[in-house]
């Protein structure tokens, strides 16, 4: 089976270096773009995970002995920067946000290649700044959590913070370029024809995800240049013993880190509501109703901030409004859970590492989503404020949550992305490895929480020491998953069974066209998918190989 | 194929075993059949999309700014002897300073869409003067004022603010000189490529819509 191409002129030949040259390069390409963020990613979740198992190691006994305290301070704090503004925003936005989105609407490219260029190169500069502060002798990192309260943010060593916020503020820049050209990707750039409740439902969590983006990321910047006056300029915004407000920097703060959570895990619906309806041959059920949670949980995310702050002196209506608030945003996300569960129904499920990984994003996400309606509600939150209860349902969200999905979609798209299929038992492994490791570590955190072991502390009391050796023996379970994982990808690059152009018979459009794909995304026209979820029942009803050179990108000539 | 839409596949027997895509083994997948138009020769210009993009995200900043501000002077008491209050004439003048040079960028705006260029650089040379005699009456107001930057609450919020300001005026300023020059004759700004000045222009009324709120909040209220 050849595929038949009409003559078609390609786009200008372009100085841009091939071959592996290119992924080191001021590249333009969104594919290129995307793969870097990727791998760019997940070193700095090497480095994140290295320093998680800093904190467990440490914790594994009730005194501080593995590490000073202060040092705890910073590795816990370089932790949480590094994992979410390195490792999680920028491979669920950029990495399959640049590699996908192009893809979906039927694009050569982003609508403003360059300044996607931009927004990555931003990231791996940011990243080694942040990292480096905590090499710089006698200063160190910032010690003050990746929430920077003031004024504790203001009283630990100036160095170190003002770095972290530098650092912060490029990675908030490039987030904010991504999310402009996510917004003018979607809405500008599809091919005639092309509907906007035809688009898979990774366009749409994207462009939710980037209105947030572009709404919230601002305000964390403006705040964090404040607080760089309060340590550099000794101005008192937001320091009580110069008259300032430390409550409106928390204010300020969780209106763009509590949309950050949305900003973490909507992405990772959108993947997976394109992973499901694949490997179970089903559609994705709820189409309609999947794009107005998204909507809905875009609006509700931005007006339930204070629900972070119910112990900060908060007045009782404030209270009222963000709990109730906070408590309809699981009307929309209770929405996508059953339409997933209804995708499943029924489906002829292929249990593969891909599945595995979605699947399993179900379960922890249902679980992580309970706690956090019980967190919503103020008299429960106030007993578990700045415990363990919220570490681990925090880890159950991201991790458990997004995590999950990245790996799911790694397994999923690692073929198209290299042509090459990852191998399925070492998948497995890793899979069992994470889900058991994973659970194991965080777990038991919710117990230690509701007991009263409170987070960010190098040393608790003796009556937690086993749960927490049980959380820590789960985190050695998955660092040790991360092995089978490193392998799997780098050997099957190029020892793994090739994959064919579209081995899952998916309908989406990145699968209808080689892998990896050419420059220009197809040879020729784009196709046009208007039911990206067409998947019938009969198992012979999608036969992409046999009708590819004709459906997909002929002209009408063949 | 027409028959089915996202609606349609959704509203499909979900739990059975209907078969929602139908015969047709390409239930998703439409031929191109030309009759869209060329959507690949040309990258189509979505700049000014997403420069009011950006300029959403930079009035967010203001936004926050805005509203730290509003709760300080709500729950904050200043220290004895410190008070809101500011002097009008200054600011009141470089207000209408500001809404004029909108006026008279629109103004080159439209004379460069008429392809007069020299009617148009006129204009710009004037927007960029008013501009720049904002910024030095701004200077003037900081170095008369009675208080510096780390007096008090009140004192640093409004050298923030003022100054977050004073620096976006500064950048239009610089760039409606950059377009001056770019628009000359010969120069690579003109009817058939007015972007530059566009983008210019939307952001420079960006700039004025922003110190109109601030004049309100800060000064007035």
């Amino acid at each position: 089976m050849t595929l038949t191409l009409p003559p078609q002129a390609g786009p200008a030949p372009t100085l841009q270096p091939t071959g592996w040259l290119r992924y080191f390069s001021f590249s333009v390409d969104h594919k290129v773009i995307g793969l870097q963020y990727l791998v760019c990613g997940f070193l700095f979740y090497l480095v994140g995970g290295a320093l998680a198992g800093a904190i467990r190691t440490e914790l594994l006994t009730p005194i501080s002995d593995f590490l000073p305290r202060e040092t705890y301070n910073e590795v816990l704090t370089l932790h949480g920067t590094v994992m979410i503004f390195l490792w999680i925003v920028p491979v669920v936005n950029g990495a399959f946000g640049n590699y996908l989105i192009p893809f979906y609407v039927g694009a050569r490219d982003m609508a403003f290649p360059r300044l996607n260029a931009v927004a990555f190169w931003l990231i791996p500069p940011a990243g080694l700044l942040l990292i480096g502060s905590y090499f710089i002798a006698g200063a160190g990192a910032s010690q003050s959590g990746w929430t920077a309260y003031p004024p504790l943010s203001l009283t630990t060593p100036a160095t170190g913070q003002v770095i972290w916020i530098l650092s912060v503020l490029l990675l908030g820049g490039s987030s904010i370029f991504g999310g402009i050209n996510f917004i003018a990707t979607v809405l500008k750039m599809r091919r005639p024809g092309l509907g906007l409740m035809q688009l898979p439902m990774y366009c749409w969590a994207m462009l939710g995800t980037s209105i947030l983006v572009v709404l919230s990321t601002p305000v964390l910047a403006g705040t964090l240049v404040l607080l760089s006056f309060d340590i550099i300029a000794h101005t008192g915004f937001f320091n009580p013993a110069l008259g300032g407000n430390a409550v409106v920097y928390q204010h300020l703060f969780w209106f763009y880190s509590h949309p950050a959570v949305y900003i973490m895990v909507l992405p990772a619906f959108g993947l997976v509501s394109e992973i499901l309806p694949v490997h179970a041959r089903k559609p994705l059920f709820g189409y309609t109703t999947m794009v107005y949670s998204i909507l809905a949980i875009v609006f509700l995310g931005l007006i339930v901030w204070a629900h972070h702050m119910f112990t900060s002196g908060t007045p009782p209506w404030m209270r009222l409004f963000f709990t109730i608030a906070t408590s309809f945003i699981a009307v929309p996300t209770g929405i996508k859970f059953f339409n997933w569960l209804a995708t499943l129904w029924g489906g002829k499920l292929s249990l593969n590492s891909a599945m595995l990984f979605a699947c399993a994003f179900i379960v922890n996400f249902v679980f992580g989503g309970i706690t956090g309606v019980a967190l919503a509600q103020v008299p429960f939150d106030i007993h578990v404020h700045d415990t363990y209860f919220v570490v681990g349902h925090f880890h159950y969200i991201v991790y458990g949550g997004t995590v999950f999905v990245i790996f799911s979609a790694v397994y999923h798209w690692y073929p198209k992305f290299t042509g090459r299929l990852l191998n399925e038992p070492l998948g497995q492994a890793h899979f069992w490895l994470t889900f058991v490791g994973f659970n194991l570590c965080f777990a038991p955190q919710h117990w230690l929480g509701l007991n009263g072991m409170p987070r960010r502390v190098a040393e608790y009391d003796p009556q937690f020491t086993w749960m927490n050796q049980l959380s820590s023996a789960g985190a050695l379970l998955m660092a040790i998953s991360t092995l089978p994982f490193l392998v799997n990808v780098l050997v099957s690059a190029f020892r793994g069974e090739v994959a064919g152009d579209n081995p899952w018979n998916a309908l989406t459009p990145e699968w209808l066209t080689s892998s990896p794909p050419p420059v220009e995304n197809w040879k020729g026209e784009a196709p046009l998918v208007t039911h990206p979820y067409g998947y019938g029942s009969a198992p012979d009803a999608i036969d992409l190989k046999a009708t590819s050179g004709r459906d997909l990108w002929s002209s009408g000539r063949s | 194929m027409t028959s089915l839409s996202p609606g349609s596949a959704t509203s499909s027997p979900p739990l059975g075993h209907g078969d929602p895509a139908g015969p047709d083994s390409l239930a998703g997948v439409h031929d191109h059949d030309g009759a869209h138009g060329g959507h690949t020769s040309g990258h189509p210009d979505h700049r000014l999309f997403g420069l009011g993009m950006f300029l959403v995200a930079d009035g967010m900043t203001f936004a926050g700014f805005f509203a730290a501000y509003l709760t300080f002077r709500a729950v904050n008491p200043l220290p004895s002897g410190s008070s809101y209050e500011l002097e009008l004439l200054l600011p009141s003048i470089n207000t209408v300073l500001l809404l004029v040079s909108s006026v008279t960028f629109h103004r080159a705006g439209s004379a460069l869409k008429a392809g007069d260029g020299a009617r148009s650089r006129r204009w710009l040379l004037i927007s960029a003067a008013l501009g720049l005699t904002f910024l030095a009456a701004q200077l003037k107001e900081y170095f008369s004022l009675p208080f510096g930057l780390t007096d008090n609450l009140f004192a640093s919020t409004f050298y923030a603010i003022t100054g977050f300001h004073g620096l976006h005026v500064s950048l239009g300023a610089l760039m409606i000189l950059i377009v001056w020059w770019q628009s000359r004759p010969g120069g690579s700004v003109n009817r058939d490529n007015p972007f530059p000045l566009e983008a210019t222009e939307l952001y420079w009324h960006f700039v004025d819509g922003i110190w109109v709120v601030l004049y309100g909040l800060l000064y007035l209220l």
